[in-house]
């Protein structure tokens, strides 16, 4: 069920953030309207996104609508809206990268996940992203894959980090 | 607390022991790049080999000395001897490299890159006369990858706060003077001079005064602030102080990209150093300032990088850019009178006020003084971090520092998204701020990305107005959708629908957008387009005119073919073929079926690593 106000791709019906966690979490900030951006980057590093729940909360501490606390939000690439999946491939999309077959590569986890960057795959277990630059330009092209940097990667790699986890994951 | 002379006094000690340990010393290199490499598994590799022959030896992690095509680096030091370096090591390798020395005491040979000793060794050439360093001035990575960037120790013993300490002696109207002399610009892209905005923030009357530190490294393929944060966090830090203190700054923010964990790490862990140290808080070293640091991290904007947008995004709201002047330096942060530094226009200070200005500007050329450091990367024998003075020419950067292409040179692309693509006749040209301006490029924060013939001027242009398209804040009308109909004019040429009429259509827009946006990011967003048009227009011709595309990357323009005469039917392009369109019996030469192919490269790349043939399959230029 989604209203006007309901980010894309987002349900009203989220599972609520336990007020508890969201007190714990925001220690040490002093709830002033500054802080809006490094509390958003605490509630995202504990829920792995942004519950519109959590948001409201946000609202109401700092004193700033919602509307803007989303205009904010979306404004910086790093936030999201929706849960995080099991395992997160980041391709860098950076220059070095381009140059040296960043975009076959992304091109093929689209394929292979059937989802495009920022989407999770149905059962949750994938996530696709690009990010603009690592900063590994030299080591190009790169991939991270749950946090472990791949370099001079290829779109062999990719098949086989794939091929090897669903052939890990079978019983 | 002890007062900084006494620290440095022990500091000194205890790096003396460590150059002269009576015990093996083992450094690892470990910024990002470096461990992307590998140099995690490398370091586990090291601690468990000395573990399994219960051999006490120290193992340290430094930061990246800079070239990153040979990592992981390891450097040995055994007891007398200087430290030697090792490159591309790999965890079974590195526990021969140990053994030779441990056990047998011998020089192990391969690998070897140079001994990092002040005289000669026996045995090993310098570290600093391999050809990708004999050409560098290393005056701001001076410590990358040879202290410990997480021990303060280190860098207090390299003659660490010396710079701040001299500036206090100076008093902060002779700091500027100084700082002018030395003829430092600022190194984020404009080139702006320093001392010149230092000294409108100083004259501003304020209560306070904010000074920031730049470390939104946006420019997809450039990583400079990355490797001297992670490498040398305490130099960025002592240049705010100086800063700090020649301006009269009472609080100073360090503006971070989340994407850089490890430097905000070590950043953290400086600043938490710096306060035990006495250097930041309430009247510092006894003076009159009172200065303290925060980092605040980054949320993913390129155009963040901009003055007015990373205030914005400070104070909390969307990055967005606003008119200037009021410059940031009247009129910033909290409507404060703010400066804001590039890091490595910070890190930079330290050497100037230690070394005085006259030695800073005996480098560069007459209006671009001193040292740059430059990414270099792309299709290059050599890539990594580097330093030269500025005026060198791109040859030399090129050709001696990087050691050339494989293929053939086509152009260099400097200054990221709002740079430009140089072409063969500006190889001899120097790098300075004027020389690139003139060519229709700008210097920016130091990315050099070298294109080489099986790159395509084309791509790559729309490549760079993708980025700036997706990262256009949305204020300007030119901006935000100007570069969208650049994007899409692109995007019809490498398909191979242009038409001629497109290449007035892509120049009349450009100045459009040059003209009719507020910020630098539309400014010099149509720069890759105008100088590949300018002097690449051969290349959109083939595109337009023959539908081709030269260097056979633009997807619809291009064919996969089987080389019958080469193939040996060894069928592992067959196997990871995602559509079914190769097929054929083993031993027997393929065939791939064009409908069904939908040219994702798999087969390309495994027949060039993997297959007995070896170069079977290629891409061509061709509908």
């Amino acid at each position: 069920m989604l209203d006007a106000r309901t980010p894309p791709g987002h349900t009203r019906e989220t599972v609520a953030l336990p007020p508890p966690l969201l007190r714990a979490d925001l220690a040490g900030f002093e709830g002033r309207p500054a802080d809006l951006i490094p509390v958003l980057q605490r509630v995202q590093a504990t829920c792995g996104y942004l519950p519109r729940d959590a948001l409201r909360a946000v609202s109401r501490w700092l004193k700033i609508s919602e509307n803007e606390i989303f205009g904010v939000a979306t404004f910086f690439a790093q936030f999201r809206f929706t849960p995080p999946g099991e395992h997160v491939f980041t391709v860098c999309c950076g220059t070095a990268c381009h140059v040296k077959g960043g975009e076959q590569i992304l091109d093929v986890l689209r394929r292979r996940l059937g989802i495009q960057p920022g989407e999770t795959t149905a059962d949750g277990k994938y996530q696709l992203e690009r990010v603009a630059c690592l900063g590994c330009c030299a080591l190009a092209p790169v991939l991270v894959l749950d946090e472990k940097i791949h370099s001079q990667t290829s779109v062999l790699v990719i098949q086989e980090l794939l091929g090897e986890r669903e052939h890990r994951e079978e019983p | 607390m002890k007062s900084l002379d006494a620290q440095r006094k022990s500091a000194l000690k205890a790096w003396e022991a460590l150059e002269n340990s009576d015990r093996p010393v083992i450094y690892v290199g470990a910024a990002s790049c470096g461990i992307a490499a590998g140099a995690a598994e490398v370091r586990e590799a090291i601690s468990s080999h000395l573990a399994a022959k219960r051999i006490r030896a120290d193992v340290i992690q430094v930061g990246c000395i800079g070239p990153c095509y040979l990592e992981p680096l390891v450097d040995v030091q055994m007891p007398g001897k200087p430290r030697i370096s090792y490159s591309n090591m790999s965890p079974d390798l590195v526990g021969r490299l140990l053994d030779s020395f441990l056990e047998r005491n011998e020089i192990f040979k391969r690998h070897l890159v140079g001994h990092l000793g002040r005289n000669g060794f026996e045995g090993a050439p310098s570290f600093f006369d391999h050809p990708m360093l004999a050409h560098q001035v290393r005056i701001v990575l001076r410590n990358c990858g040879i202290i410990d960037p997480a021990n303060s120790d280190h860098y207090l013993a390299r003659d660490g706060y010396k710079g701040f300490e001299r500036a206090l002696s100076l008093g902060s109207e002779e700091v500027i003077e100084i700082v002018k002399n030395s003829g430092l610009r600022g190194r984020g892209g404009a080139g702006f001079p320093t001392w010149r905005k230092w000294r409108v923030c100083r004259e501003t009357q304020s209560d306070r005064r904010f000074l920031i530190c730049n470390a939104d490294e946006g420019d997809p393929g450039a990583f400079m602030n990355r490797s001297l944060l992670e490498g040398d966090p305490h130099a960025v830090l002592e240049g705010m102080l100086i800063a700090a203190y020649a301006i009269g700054a009472t609080e100073g923010f360090v503006y971070a990209r989340a994407e850089y964990p490890l430097a905000i790490e070590r950043l953290r862990t400086a600043i938490a150093q710096m306060r035990e140290m006495g250097l930041l808080g309430n009247q510092i070293l006894g003076s009159d300032l009172s200065f303290d640091i925060k980092v605040k991290e980054g949320a993913g904007a390129f155009v963040c990088g901009e003055e007015t947008a990373l205030i914005a995004s400070i104070e909390g709201r969307r990055g967005m850019p606003r008119t200037r002047p009021p410059f940031p330096a009247v009129e910033g942060l909290w409507g404060k009178p703010t400066i804001i530094n590039n890091v490595e226009t910070l890190g930079t200070l330290p050497n100037i006020l230690r070394n005085g200005a006259e030695w800073y500007s005996q480098y560069g050329t007459e209006t671009s003084k001193g040292t740059k450091t430059f990414s270099l990367v792309g299709k290059l024998r050599r890539t990594g971090l580097i330093e030269v003075p500025l005026g060198t020419t791109l040859r030399t950067v090129i050709y001696d520092v990087g050691g050339g292409l494989v293929k053939g040179f086509k152009a260099v692309q400097t200054g990221g998204p709002s740079g430009g693509c140089l072409g063969e006749e500006f190889l001899d040209s120097p790098i300075d701020y004027e020389a690139l301006a003139a060519a229709g490029s700008i210097m920016g924060s130091g990315g050099l990305i070298v294109l080489d013939s099986n790159t395509c001027i084309v791509d790559t242009a729309k490549y760079f107005l993708k980025f700036t398209q997706a990262e256009s804040c949305g204020k300007c009308v030119p901006c935000r959708v100007g570069t969208r109909h650049l994007v899409d004019i692109l995007e019809r040429i490498s398909q191979g629908k242009g038409e001629i009429a497109d290449l007035d259509r892509l120049e009349r827009l450009a100045s459009t957008i040059r003209c009719g946006s507020l910020c630098g990011l539309g400014a010099t967003a149509p720069n890759p387009v105008l100088t590949a048009l300018k002097y690449f227009r051969a290349e959109f011709l083939a595109h337009i005119v023959e539908r081709r595309c030269p260097a056979a990357v633009c997807r619809d323009l291009v064919v996969y073919r089987i080389r019958t005469e080469k193939c040996t039917g060894c069928q592992r392009c067959v196997q990871v073929c995602p559509s079914g369109a190769i097929t054929g019996p083993r031993s027997e030469p393929h065939n791939l079926d064009m409908s069904k192919c939908i040219k994702c490269r798999s087969c390309y790349e495994i027949c060039r690593f993997d297959a007995i043939a070896g170069d079977a399959i290629v891409i061509e230029s061709g509908a």
